[in-house]
């Protein structure tokens, strides 16, 4: 009997505070979870480099031409003179296949000599890169035959790298991996918990409930490290994505905006009692910020009528601000306005998901 | 004030009334547990057990009554209730992806002044599985490490819903030394139960439960003897028809008599002058026997003797 009373008791240590304990076990079902760690950490690499490939973007000074010389077995003069320009990519050809590129947009320009060595450029006006490759192929043989420019002139780039689909891409992807790590994270955690009884089994202890909800927030902010580092790591090494603001106040947006999406997140997982609800919910809320957000293709398409609208959305306003600090390097003060719209999400969600919360 | 009164008990409620929508749950039920006692709430399913129990837990509102536990309120003291109170629900599934040691790690972390996770698993004999999965539990393995989470906090009081439902006999005979061996530690408990042969083996007091209400209460041995008989007959016969109940009640012996789907079921003092006097009624009667069964009075009885249905019946 005094056995059973007077038990042996270990000294407690930090490892015995619960909010460890409950950050512990936050993680431990993370990381047995594969397929959370493929969706939160794979799929968004592999959507980048997926659709950067698809949409990588030539040389913005680049023109491609096929040249073609009246007599075939001549040397081709005007392709000699050309290859000297880095501008220009050339390709020898006979005019019914240049004209068969030129239609199929293989090259963007034909260049045919005649006999008497004179020039003649064949290309459709009405396309812009047709007309490019008039001026860039035109003004490279002009210089090349010797022309002097009687005006000395030089180009100072101010926006080169950083305008490419795919610099746009990385920004909008990390935004859109975060919303949704956030929703599913917490929403369907919560369900499950639920439906599991264990919300009420958890109550039925001292438990605190404050610490309840940080160790999820506690969690969810370090796998976001790992997703920044994961999503603009590969975007910086593989596709020369430009890091332009400081790296800090990128991941305190990141943050910031995880710790709103969270909330909507929690949000969705207040009430719910199935699996089935829960997405039905988080598909709700994020199928249309995938769309009106600024992901995939710019916010400022949409209609001035839709544009409050639009951007008082949480995900535009971390795609914006996420887009300001990589892109043209922004400080957190340049992007106050996203930032309050942020914040009031975060104060709105947990306010209104605390309040509505049950725990069976 | 009640708390003065009821310093030494264990749990008290009074006129205790709960309703949802148009059911009522529990209709004006009282309950003392004292110190150091095992108390069994007895009846079938749905006859508000498990809404009693997670009122005095806590867990739920109640529309009315008094519920006063280790001489303190909910409303007064919450989270000491909560740290001297161990709780073991019905149908509740700790995360399959955790282990053993791990769940109670966690439980352990709530609580002022707990045991080592170690000192709990001995208790519920699952040292072997410290460090597996609870995916890979068996039911009844499952349903220790639901109480070891009850008991990781020391309790001074605990709770326990339907501890063997579903289980295996020798799961259940494993659960019930487990509950043997906080009953000798000192410590009170209040289960429930639909099973007749858990209650009479755990508990030292019953209140046998059936509409919302206790129904009668004592010790297991109390309530059998309260039927007047010790033994009960079971028999079925091809000459129903020439048989009557009432003449049935008024042989030697019989102290009552019922026909349940076919079968007839008497409560009997003494068995050696009731069963004579039974076979002579039923030869005078042209009614031959077909089965003939006798058991001492079991809690199963009471509860039917009281409410004229099974426990198992719902």
């Amino acid at each position: 009997m005094s056995e059973t009373r007077e038990p042996r008791r270990t000294p407690r240590t930090w490892r015995d505070a619960q909010i460890v304990q409950l950050t512990l076990v936050r993680f431990r079902e993370f990381l047995r979870e594969p397929e959370a760690l493929f969706w939160v950490f794979i799929f968004p690499v592999l959507l980048t480099a997926g659709l950067g490939l698809a949409f990588r973007s030539k040389p913005v000074d680049t023109a491609t031409v096929a040249v073609v010389t009246a007599d075939i077995h001549a040397p081709p003069h005007v392709g000699e003179l050309l290859t000297r320009s880095k501008s220009v990519v050339v390709r020898p050809m006979t005019v019914d296949s240049a004209m068969e590129a030129l239609r199929t947009g293989r090259v963007a320009l034909i260049a045919i000599e005649d006999l008497g060595g004179r020039i003649s450029y064949r290309y459709d006006p009405a396309r812009d890169e047709s007309r490019t490759a008039r001026l860039i192929v035109d003004d490279a043989l002009q210089h090349a035959a010797g022309r002097v420019e009687p005006v000395a002139t030089s180009d100072d780039y101010v926006t080169a790298p950083g305008s490419r689909y795919v610099d746009f891409l990385v920004p909008g992807l990390l935004g859109m991996n975060l919303l949704g790590s956030g929703v599913w994270g917490l929403g369907f955690a919560m369900v499950d918990l639920r439906r599991k009884r264990l919300l009420k089994r958890l109550i039925a202890t001292p438990m605190s409930r404050p610490q309840f909800f940080a160790s999820f927030l506690i969690s969810r902010l370090v796998v976001l490290s790992f997703e920044v580092i994961a999503l603009v790591g590969f975007g910086v090494l593989v596709f020369h994505v430009p890091l332009r603001g400081s790296l800090w106040s990128l991941l305190f947006i990141a943050v910031f905006g995880a710790l709103s999406f969270s909330g909507l997140g929690l949000l969705v997982g207040t009430r719910a009692k199935t699996v089935e609800a829960v997405s039905g919910l988080a598909n709700a809320i994020m199928l249309p910020m995938w769309v009106l957000s600024g992901t995939f293709f710019s916010a400022s398409h949409f209609p001035d009528v839709m544009q409050p609208f639009v951007r008082a959305l949480p995900l535009t306003a971390v795609n914006d601000a996420l887009r300001a600090n990589m892109l043209q390097g922004a400080s957190l003060g340049a992007v106050m306005p996203q930032l309050g719209v942020i914040a009031f999400w975060v104060v709105a969600c947990y306010a209104v998901a605390l309040k509505l919360f049950r725990w069976r | 004030m009640q708390a003065a009164v009821h310093k030494s008990a264990a749990l008290v409620v009074r006129g205790l009334r709960k309703s949802y929508g148009d059911v009522v749950a529990v209709d004006g039920l009282d309950l003392d547990v004292g110190a150091q006692e095992c108390f069994g709430l007895l009846g079938p399913n749905g006859a508000g057990k498990t809404t009693t129990i997670e009122i005095c837990e806590g867990l739920v509102d109640r529309d009315s009554g008094d519920v006063e536990m280790l001489g303190r309120t909910w409303e007064q003291d919450p989270k000491a209730l909560r740290q001297r109170i161990g709780i073991s629900l019905q149908e509740t599934q700790l995360s399959d992806k955790l282990t053993v040691r791990e769940t109670l790690a966690l439980f352990r972390s709530f609580y002022e002044h707990p045991h080592d996770v170690s000192h709990v698993l001995a208790q519920v004999q699952l040292e072997e599985k410290a460090n597996a999965r609870i995916s890979t539990l068996s039911g009844g393995q499952k349903q220790r490490l639901a109480v070891a989470c009850a008991l990781i906090g020391d309790p001074e009081l605990l709770f326990l819903d339907e501890p063997t439902t579903g289980l295996d006999p020798q799961s259940r005979r494993q659960m019930w030394d487990v509950i043997d061996k906080f009953r000798a530690s000192g410590h009170s408990i209040v289960l429930t139960t639909h099973y007749m042969d858990e209650a009479e083996r755990l508990c030292d007091r019953i209140a046998i439960v059936d509409h919302g209400r206790v129904i009668a209460r004592g010790t297991p041995r109390e309530l059998i003897a309260s039927l007047g008989a010790e033994q009960m007959i079971e028999f079925a016969s091809e000459g129903t028809a020439a048989i009557d109940l009432g003449e049935l009640r008024q042989l030697e012996g019989i102290i009552d008599a019922r026909l349940d789907a076919g079968t007839y079921s008497l409560q009997a003092k003494e068995l050696h002058r009731a069963v004579p006097a039974l076979l002579a009624y039923l030869a005078s009667r042209g009614a031959p026997l077909t089965e003939l069964k006798t058991h001492s009075a079991t809690l199963e009885d009471v509860f039917v003797s009281l409410t004229g249905r099974h426990l198992r019946d719902e």
